[in-house]
This record gives C-alpha cells, structure tokens and sequence, in this order.
C-alpha cells in the first residue's frame, strides 16, 4: 500500500490525557525530535495542580500543545488540528478547542462505560454521531501497545504504561519526525531498566509501524524544515532559560550566584534548575519560608554575593517588607516572580499578568523598584542579564516578572555568543570616600546616583546600614524631616533614571494609525494578531515593553503618535492604568484573564475592531 | 569562559573552633575600638547598656580582623546593638536577622556573624527563621536579650511573659504560656545552647568564649532587664539574698548545683531539685553539655519552671555538628572537583543542539 504523502506549513497538535498518562513527556519528546527535524516551533503545557488527580476525570487531563511550522511562528497556536485523546476525559476538556475538520486520534481503549460515566457521556462519541464534524481515527492504543509487547517479560499493568510510546510513534510516523534521538533518550533514560528501555522503544517503534501499515491513516504529513537565521539552536522553555540567564549574569558580573527560594508552582523549576549547577559556585539554599529565602538572598548580597530569589504572586506578598529593606539599604537584589493566576492561591499552574502592580507599589512607604519583563520564553536569558545588570549597577532590588506561560513554554532559542554577552560587573568600594578617611555609605555617584557598595571584609569601611531612614551621605539614623523628604526622592530619581533602551515601533509602511502596545508574555499572540491584519492589507504598528519601571524616555510620545492605542493584557489593566495616568493617553483596553494566553485570532479581531472605529 | 571561585570556600576541614575561617588581626586591639561614633540611646538603666560593653571588651580577645565581624539584628530595643559597634552591621526587620545572617554567613565562611535579637523577635514575628536557622547550624552567635516584655512597642506582654502578666494589651492578665527560649533551641537541634544575665559580665563573657569557640548556631539567651516596663524580672538571680540558692550553675564535668540545692535523677525518670544537704556528693548530676542525647539538657531547662525557684546558668548543650556553610561549601567543591570548574558555553550548548546555516 502506497500512502499518500501531503505538505504542510504548519501543525498544531494537542497532545491530551490523564496526568498519569506521561503527556508532558510524549509533548516533550515529540518537541525534540521537531526540533531536531529544523521546524520552527512553540509549546503550551497545560496540566492540572494536582499531582495525580482521580483517574479518569476532568480534573486529572493534562495537556501538551505545539506548534510547528516551517517558517518561523510566534505562538504554540490558537486551535489544534490533530488532537490526541487517550481516554474520553481528555476528549472532552479540548473538544471546545478543536475546529471542525480538525483530526482525532482517540484511545478506544479507555472508551469504557465506567470512564464515560465519570465524564458525563451517555454514549461513546466516538459510536454516536456527536464527533462527525471531525475526523475521528479510532485507534486501540493500550491493547496495541500490550499486544507488541507480549513478548516482554512485563505485567499488564507495567506494558499498558508505554501507550504514551507508541502513540508518539503514531504521531512520529504521520509527521515525518526523526526516531533516533527518542531511542536515544529511551536507551539513556532507562538505563539502569534496561528491559522496560527496550519496552519502550519496542512500543515507540510499533506505533510507527502501525501507522505506516494500517488503514486507518491513508495521508501522511511533511512540514518542511523552517529557514531561521544562521546559528546553534536549542528548545528551551522560559524557566531554564531564566536559570541561565541567572548563570550568565553571575559570569558576567563576577559575583558569585545565592538563590534564596521557597518551592512554589510555577517557579520551583528555577530552583532544580540552579541547584545542578554548584560547580559555578552558585549556592542555592531552599529555606524555611519565602521570607526567609528572600532574607538570606539579601544577607548575601550584603557579603557582596548576586542575591536573588524565584517565586510566584503569594511569594512576592510574602516578601514585600524585604524587599522594602533592599530598597532602603541600597543593595542589588533580584526577585524572581512567574506569575500565576489570583489572588490568594488561584490556579497555580495557570498564568495571568496580574502582579505587575503589585511588583509597582506593593510596599509600604515610597519604595520604587525596577520591573523587567521577558517577551519569550528565550528572552528569559537576556531578561534575567538585563535585571542582574540594573541591579548591581544600581544597588536596588529588581523584580523580573515572568509568568506560567513563559515558565513552562518552549521554543528554538539561537544561542548567543559567550562574548557577545554584555559585562556588567561593578566594583566594590575599597577606599574611603569622605573627609579624613571617612567612609560615607550613603554618598552617591553623581551620575547614577548609586551608593557604594563596600562589603564585609573590606578594611577602613566598617559601617552600619538599615531600614531606618538615613542621613544623605553618613547613614546614620535620621528623622529629620528635610532629609527624609531628600532621602525618598533620590531614591526615586535613582530608579527613574535607570538607563533603559527606546522603545521601538514595528510599522512596516509608517502610516498605521493604530498602535497595539503589550508588556511580557504576550508578546507572540499580539505580534501573529498583528501579521494576520497585515496580511489581510489592514495597518497597524507594534511595539512591546520590556522595561515596566522605569519606562523608556519616548514611550509617552509614541503612545501620542496615533489615533488609538489598544493594549491587552491577562489582567484587568494594570498597565493601561500607569499609562493612562502617566502619559493621559485614552488607552484602549483588552482584558482576559482566564488562566490561558492570548489567541492570535481572538486579538486580530480586536485590532481590527479598533482599526475599524478609526474609521 | 571558567568562573573561579570567588570567596573563600570551605576548603578548610573546621572542627570545634567557631572562628577559624576569620582572618586575625596583628594589631591590638581594645574596647575603645569597637566602639561606633553613634550616641547610645537606650533607656538609663537598660539591661542593654551592660551587655554592650561586656560584648564591646569581649571582641578584642577574638583578635579577629575588625572588618571581618558582622552584626545583624532585627527589630526591637536590643536590635538597636549593632549601630553602636564599629564593625559592619545590619539592622533589618522584625524578626527576620536569623534569615538574613544566614545568608551572609553561608556565603562568607570568612566572616564573624552575630544576630542581635530580642523575645518579642525572636520567638514571636521570628520564631519561624530562629528555629530553621539552629537546626541548620550555620557558623552565627545568636544573642537573645530576654526582658520578657515589648519595649519599644511600649510594655505589651511578650512570648517569655508569664501567664497572667498584667500589660496594656493584656489590662487582665495574659493568657498564653510562654516559651522556654532554651528548652525550645533543644528542640529545635540546637548544637549550642546557653543562658547567661546582663548583670555578670564574667559570665556573660565566660558563654561568649564557649559560644564563638563552637563552630555551627550558637545560641545564647541573656536575661536583660528592662528598667521601664518589666523592671526587676530577674531580680532573685541579682539579689545578694538569694540569688547563690537560686542560680544553679551548669559547668561542663562539674556537680550540677547552687549554695543550698542540688540536682539528682528523680524516680520518675526526670530530674528534681533537693536540699543539698540532703544527699551525698556522688548522687549529685554531674553536668555533660557534650551529651549527643539532649534529654538532660532539656530537663535542665525545665528546672526553672513554673517560677523563677532555681534558675540553671551557663551551658546546657554543647555537641559538635557539621556547619551548614561547610557543607554547603564542601558540595561546592565536590561538584568543581568532579565536573570542573562552569563554563558559560559548554552550559549553554549542554542539551539538543542542532546547527542552521
């Protein structure tokens, strides 16, 4: 049987099943063996707080989503065209996402009375006519699976487990993706099981085969390899990325790395992440609570140490009187925030952008703080480099505000050039700096306006710092009024006159009258919303905030250049709130906060309803 | 690109001596240099002013390099401490110094790292970071000024008042037990713990040596009187009356007793409190603060409970611990010596690469 072969420009596919199905896995390797093959691609993991829910239910489905094409893409895509169910659970939670038309491939398997009881199915879908819209390929993957493993000296229960193998074969085989590396990674990662290696693969290598043999599949797809600029390439998703980019900023300030941390979803893997790498001299402490993993943080950076600390929303909160004291005494800090859906505990493993006011003013007194925020999950290495850097140029705490999103989303990163990356260290101060000797910790630098940084050790230096207002210059406890009103306006004017780059306006032809404006993690579906309306001859210019505190120079003067400016955010619009109230610009907003990204789709309509209104 | 290491690790193998990793100064050094340009103000009469100057003539016995001492404090009366030593310092917030000097202290094996803290501190808004800190064992001197009341929050009850103490936030007596700082270090896994009185500073002086010669969390707790909102709390360990029959005295391999009491194994298992003249010398407990069991240590601390009727001073628990710093650094080392020293590159090319162009 010959089959048919199809080209395509790009796949989104849905891997979906319960959390104990190892989807994330099959997404991941899938993802590799993309990555491999040259695509240019995107992935959306979407699973429960739960570590194993109930079997079977709608709570327990996780999820995996990637995009690949063969040009380069922006987002893990809005709607999937192939969805792997591996039992009715996993079918009904991303029904609502699948166009009609879309392909199926369902585990009949787990199409059993009792797991569609659980989901509120009178009738199998996949027997009545409920799924005709879409291209429905009924597939036994656990009894395949089993069957090709009969052979294994294995339980049921154990082969039964490999099914997530054989349907990444399936997936492999229609969409051409290379298999050596996943025997490779099966061979390494089994290697002290070898048998349930070669179970594995077996089934990895059964699903392949009954693609190419089986009825069932008449088509098979070919997405060509993307042309990306010139260079090595690794997927990387944006919580390691941040992790390297800490690394980086550690190298490249010649300090040595402390994490202070407190696991909590959806930032812990920053801590796994640093926590391997001790030969760069990175201490990581797990502590006691946030507060404390922020306190220490801070500790070591007084000893002259990269300070920094990852967490989510509940942790900043937690950590707020901190960083309030980092902001008081002067010393770099960084604070990690992954955004999570709110308030309180919210949906842990959802994402929102809903901290960012938080990360503004969520302190008491006049206590300013920098907010960088990366624009991909690769951008997380640079965002991390960029925080480091205002932070020990400036002596000041930093928050870094990532998100669910951007923590677990992957993406081809072309990695940069060791010495291309910028050096930002700093001196420490060794010498006296005021009269006879003196040392005067509060004395500025004239242009940046940040103190000395003389850490402990240092001869001659001996001071005292603290949370209570100090004397300009001396340090010394100060509640003189005409000081105190000094004191919280230099250190305002420090951190608004942090040097960060001009915005930069995307507007191919210069004469769109709308401009769409994002900060963070939605920088991909804002800019495919924005090629669709080119594409369909609409104009519209882009630009996106990297820096949220203090702002580019020439922001107020873009945002005064057109007609309309329509932001989205996944909040309420906090943004639209500070723009609003610093440039009087009649921001237009748009608000979703639903756990989820942005779809390409659902912003181009936006746009061009804001583009028609112009009219 | 390599990094090398770029403070002092924990190369060094540290048994016992608390300060080794500290570089020493050849200079003499006295009192008058510890002393900062800050005017003192605590209250006339606070129990503060004496421990200030027992711990300012007690530095330059360390012969420590001046810059290489380190106090962090929190937020209190006593947390005022460190401004008035001319070393380096960090006054930080309430209840959160042990967090702090954690960090430092586990970053700088090269530094001498004290927290300065108070009841209200320490075991209220900081109980939390006090007791994770002492299992830990990170090389700190923790001081514990115990007036047993809020003074700068002007005379609230405190975690170490006793029940029923009459306070503007408690008009009819408090409620709530108090916490036995050094019974609580015992059961935290504090490896040093040790209670002394503002008001003898040869024996405050005498549990400072000890304190900085151990190497991991030292914790000592230090009666301090606060002339103006709990004025004479330890007044039975001051009064020439009665304090030597109160004040029982714990010396390592010494009998455990006072002028007229002594200390022997109850039948119950536990221990009690006799006439001295009672029973023979050899059924009198000698005293182990070297002990790996803490059991006794922790007896001893109950000794003093309900009131103040024998009041054990000195050094209940002595036992050597690795330090969380030297381990901390030990893994640093062992991760270096086994892969190599990090290289930014290899790094970032350690996963699936592919090349295009």
């Amino acid at each position: 049987m010959t089959k048919q072969v199809q080209q395509l420009d790009r796949v989104i596919i849905r891997f979906a099943g319960d959390s104990g199905d190892g989807m994330q896995l099959t997404g991941d390797r899938f993802t590799a063996g993309t990555a491999e093959f040259g695509n240019d691609l995107s992935t959306l993991p979407n699973f429960p707080a739960e570590i194993r829910a109930p079997a079977g239910t709608l709570p327990g489905v996780s999820s995996f989503q990637l995009h690949f094409a063969d040009h380069d893409i922006l987002t893990p895509g809005d709607a999937p065209n192939v969805l792997v169910a591996m039992n009715p659970a996993a079918l009904k939670a991303n029904l609502g996402d699948l166009p009609r038309g879309a392909d199926i491939i369902a585990n009949t398997d787990e199409f059993t009375k009792r797991n569609l009881q659980k989901v509120g199915y009178a009738t199998s879908p996949l027997e009545d006519d409920s799924l005709s819209e879409w291209r429905v390929h009924a597939v036994p993957l656990t009894s395949l699976t089993v069957k090709a493993l009969e052979d294994f000296d294995l339980s049921k229960k154990d082969a039964e487990r490999s099914k997530n193998m054989f349907a990444l074969g399936l997936l492999s085989w229609l969409y051409h993706r290379p298999t050596e590396h996943t025997i490779k990674f099966l061979e390494q990662k089994f290697a002290k099981k070898p048998d349930i290696a070669k179970a594995n693969i077996a089934a990895f290598q059964a699903g392949w085969n009954f693609g190419e043999t089986t009825e069932g599949f008449s088509v098979s797809y070919e997405v060509k390899p993307a042309r990306l600029a010139p260079g090595v390439y690794r997927n990387i998703s944006g919580n390691q990325a941040l992790a390297y980019g800490l690394i980086a900023a550690s190298v490249q300030s010649k300090l040595p790395l402390f994490l202070g941390s407190y696991p909590i979803t959806p930032a812990s893997d920053i801590l796994h992440e640093l926590s391997k790498h001790k030969r760069f001299g990175i201490r990581t402490f797990q502590a006691e609570d946030e507060i404390a993993g922020v306190g220490a943080a801070l500790g070591a950076a007084f000893g002259g140490a990269l300070g920094v600390t990852t967490t989510s929303g509940p942790g900043v909160a937690l950590k707020a009187e901190t960083v309030g004291l980092a902001v008081t005494t002067e010393l770099p800090l960084i604070v990690v925030d992954v955004q999570r859906a709110g308030p309180s505990t919210g949906m842990p493993t959802k994402t929102e952008q809903t901290d960012l006011l938080m990360a503004m003013y969520g302190r008491n007194g006049e206590s300013p703080v920098p907010i960088v925020a990366p624009m991909s999950p690769s951008d997380c290495f640079d965002a991390a480099i960029e925080a480091a850097r205002i932070a020990v140029k400036y002596r000041t705490p930093v928050m870094l505000l990532s998100d669910g999103y951007l923590a677990n989303g992957s993406e081809p990163w072309r990695l940069p050039e060791i010495a291309d990356l910028p050096d930002i260290s700093q001196e420490f101060t060794t010498a006296p700096n005021g009269e006879e000797g003196t040392f005067l910790p509060f004395k500025r630098d004239t242009e940046t306006l940040a103190r000395p940084w003389a850490i402990p050790g240092t001869p001659g230096l001996e001071h005292r710092i603290g949370g209570i207002e100090k004397a300009d210059g001396t340090g010394n406890i100060s509640y003189d009024p005409a000081n105190h009103d000094l004191m919280v306006r230099t250190r305002a004017a420090k951190i608004a006159g942090i040097d960060v780059p001009d915005l930069e306006v995307d507007d191919p032809d210069g004469d769109a009258r709308v401009l769409v404006i994002g900060w963070g993690s939605t920088y991909g579906p804002i800019a495919a919303a924005v090629r669709r309306i080119r594409k369909g001859g609409g104009k519209v210019a882009q630009t996106h905030l990297r820096h949220l505190n203090p702002l580019p120079a020439n922001t107020g003067e873009i945002l005064k250049r057109y007609d309309k400016v329509l932001l989205p955010e996944i909040n309420l619009g906090q943004l639209a709130l500070l723009l609003r109230a610093r440039y009087l610009v009649d921001v237009i907003s748009y608000n979703r906060v639903r756990g989820l990204p942005f779809k390409a789709e659902e912003l181009a309509g936006v746009i061009q309803d804001v583009i028609n209104s112009d009219q | 690109m390599t990094s090398e290491p770029l403070f002092a690790s924990g190369k060094t193998s540290v048994n016992g001596k608390g300060l080794s990793l500290v570089p020493k100064t050849d200079v003499k050094q006295s009192l008058k240099d510890f002393k900062s340009d800050q005017e003192v103000r605590w209250c006339p009469g606070c129990g503060d002013y004496a421990i200030l100057a027992a711990v300012q003539s007690f530095l330059p016995e360390l012969g420590l390099k001046r810059e290489n001492i380190v106090f962090v404090s929190g937020i209190g009366c006593s947390s005022r401490f460190p401004y008035y030593l001319n070393t380096y310092g960090f006054h930080s917030i309430h209840g959160r110094a042990p967090a702090i000097a954690t960090g430092l202290a586990a970053s700088r094996p090269d530094l001498s790292v004290w927290v300065i803290t108070g009841d209200g501190d320490a075991l209220s808004i900081g109980g939390n970071h006090l007791i994770h800190a002492l299992r830990r064992n990170v090389n700190l001197n923790i001081l514990l000024f115990n007036n047993r009341i809020y003074g700068l929050t002007k005379g609230q009850y405190s975690p170490t008042s006793e029940v029923g103490k009459i306070t503007k936030s408690t008009p009819m007596g408090s409620l709530d037990k108090p916490f036995n700082p050094i019974s609580l270090a015992i059961g935290a896994e504090a490896s040093f713990v040790a209670r002394t009185i503002d008001s003898d500073r040869k024996h405050l002086q005498s549990v400072l040596r000890e304190a900085t010669a151990h190497r991991g969390t030292s914790l000592v707790e230090i009666y301090q009187n606060c002339n103006i909102f709990n004025d004479n709390a330890f007044e039975q360990l001051k009064d020439p009356e009665v304090r030597d029959d109160i004040t029982v005295r714990l010396e390592h391999g010494q009998p455990i007793a006072s002028a007229s009491k002594a200390v022997v194994r109850a039948a119950s298992g536990g221990l009690e409190v006799v006439a001295r003249d009672s029973v023979s010398d050899d059924r009198i407990l000698v005293h182990d603060a070297h002990n790996p069991d803490p059991s006794v240590a922790f007896a001893l601390s109950r000794l003093d409970e309900p009131a103040f009727e024998h009041v054990p001073i000195g050094i209940f628990r002595q036992v050597s611990r690795p330090a969380y710093d030297t381990l901390m650094a030990e893994q640093l080392d062992e991760a270096a010596t086994r892969t190599g020293a990090g290289d930014l590159s290899e790094l970032l090319l350690g996963g699936d690469t592919w090349r295009i162009g």
